[in-house]
């Protein structure tokens, strides 16, 4: 399969990548691993008149918290995320989500940005993103403005970017406290679509949840929000009874279609179960991390704090 | 704007195999396509051309990549190993010795991909275990062996590049 004739262009700079993407416009696109707009120009969905390729540009790379933000570069790839150690734990939705992306040889090129830039609803990361209350920076030449996930995510394949702007990178708040976080997903075999997927990312703080963020893949015209599931849990010590309750609430925010991975009965059923996991164990990271964070300063710091607190 | 605009081409340079290949290319040009059609390279298969298979999976840089989802033109400058960079000196390579005694191909179609798949697992973890070899492959579908002798094949591999 071949698709439609493009111009290619492998800009060393980001002002050179955005000066062309100003010259094109609409007819032009940005590619980074190419692990979705490849396939969909190889099926002439997508036919852009010119191709950018942002991968030979430094410092697009960057994964790590900085300034009270966990970051993602525009060119983290899913195999970076699956292998960092910071990802894990307090920040396990994200490792857990990555790993469970396509398969090891997509996961070595796709990118966080350009998922979540795809914006398929059937993606992982947007999911994620709406979790851990992700922001998206989008440079162009006119400046830099950030996008919170749930304007930036408008419908399917579609999001708030503009034909002149780039994602540069992704932030989200570092948990000042507690945090834990999980990844579900139903698939028929490694590679394939989700059947559903549920991210879960919790904060603590005295031994409730702080807040909760919960959000689903694959149900939806894009990926949803569980809001009133998260409101259920906002400041609830997460016992049985509040994981059936938010589980429930998850299933009822699914607006799952039948299709032939599942009748939509039977996929609103999988994100209640899917839900009910994530939390459990997004719980349990909560757990270890209040026990791991003795071996830290922050942690002795905390664990001092609270008990002047009780 | 006309549909049919004139075809513009660009020179890269890629070396594959250890050797700088250069070429005239349309853009749109899938990497597996240059090596097998430019550059005559035909061990590289073409199985699914829609990312799912791995029949086309090749090192970029030493990263397995599947060549039907990778335009040639972004290989400019990198450095490509097919399946035919794996021989040396006119033998095998124990890759291919350990693909051969565990028997672990039958058509051989998915072969390519497995072995430099292989290539790059026991690059990064000369000792993995089963379940990570499994993991490592779960990219590359094969029809006929059931996958049960590629895991032998790869602990094969695993074991004599260890004597070595």
């Amino acid at each position: 399969m071949y698709p439609a004739s493009f111009e290619y262009f492998a800009p060393r700079t980001l002002e050179e990548a955005l000066q062309t993407l100003d010259r094109f416009g609409e007819e032009g696109k940005v590619i980074a691993g190419g692990q979705s707009l490849i396939p969909l120009m190889k099926l002439r969905f997508a036919a852009p008149r010119a191709l950018i390729d942002i991968n030979r540009i430094d410092g697009l790379d960057e994964l790590g918290e900085r300034d009270g933000q966990l970051r993602f570069g525009a060119l983290v790839r899913h195999k970076t995320c699956e292998r960092s150690e910071l990802l894990r734990g307090r920040y396990g939705v994200f490792g857990e989500a990555a790993r469970q992306i396509a398969d090891p040889i997509v996961r070595n090129l796709g990118t966080v940005a350009g998922s979540l830039a795809h914006a398929d609803p059937q993606g992982d990361w947007p999911s994620v993103m709406l979790a851990a209350r992700g922001e998206i920076v989008a440079r162009s030449s006119d400046g830099e403005r950030t996008i919170a996930i749930d304007e930036f995510l408008q419908g399917p394949f579609t999001t708030a970017l503009e034909p002149n702007e780039i994602v540069t990178e992704i932030r989200v708040p570092a948990p000042t406290g507690r945090a834990g976080g999980a990844y579900e997903k139903l698939e028929r075999k490694i590679g394939d679509f989700a059947t559903a997927g549920v991210a879960v990312h919790l904060t603590f703080a005295n031994g409730s949840v702080e807040a909760a963020g919960i959000a689903l893949t694959a149900v939806g015209p894009t990926n949803l929000r569980a809001s009133a599931a998260e409101q259920a849990l906002a400041g609830r010590v997460l016992d049985d009874a509040a994981i059936d309750e938010a589980s429930r609430l998850a299933g009822e925010a699914a607006q799952p279609h039948d299709d032939t991975r599942g009748s939509a009965e039977y996929k609103r059923n999988v994100i209640r179960v899917l839900t009910a996991r994530a939390l459990r164990r997004a719980a349990a990271d909560g757990q270890e991390e209040e026990f791991a964070g003795h071996e830290t300063i922050e942690g002795v710091m905390e664990e001092i704090s609270e008990k002047e607190d009780a | 704007m006309s549909a049919t605009s004139e075809i513009t081409t660009q020179a890269i340079t890629v070396t594959v195999n250890g050797d700088e290949r250069s070429a005239e290319v349309e853009p749109r040009l899938l990497l597996v396509h240059f090596l097998r059609e430019t550059l005559g390279l035909t061990g590289t298969h073409v199985g699914c051309d829609t990312t799912s298979c791995g029949a086309c999976t090749v090192l970029v840089d030493g990263v397995p990549i599947k060549s039907c989802t990778y335009f040639a033109v972004q290989a400019d400058g990198r450095t490509v190993k097919t399946v035919e960079g794996l021989i040396q000196n006119g033998q095998l390579h124990p890759i291919q010795q350990g693909f051969k005694e565990e028997h672990g191909l039958q058509c051989g179609f998915c072969t390519p991909g497995m072995l430099l798949v292989t290539s790059a697992l026991l690059e990064e973890n000369p000792d993995p275990t089963e379940e990570e070899i499994r993991w490592a492959i779960s990219g590359n579908i094969c029809r006929c062996t059931g996958y049960q002798n590629i895991v032998k094949s790869v602990q094969w591999v695993a074991a004599k590049l260890k004597e070595a």
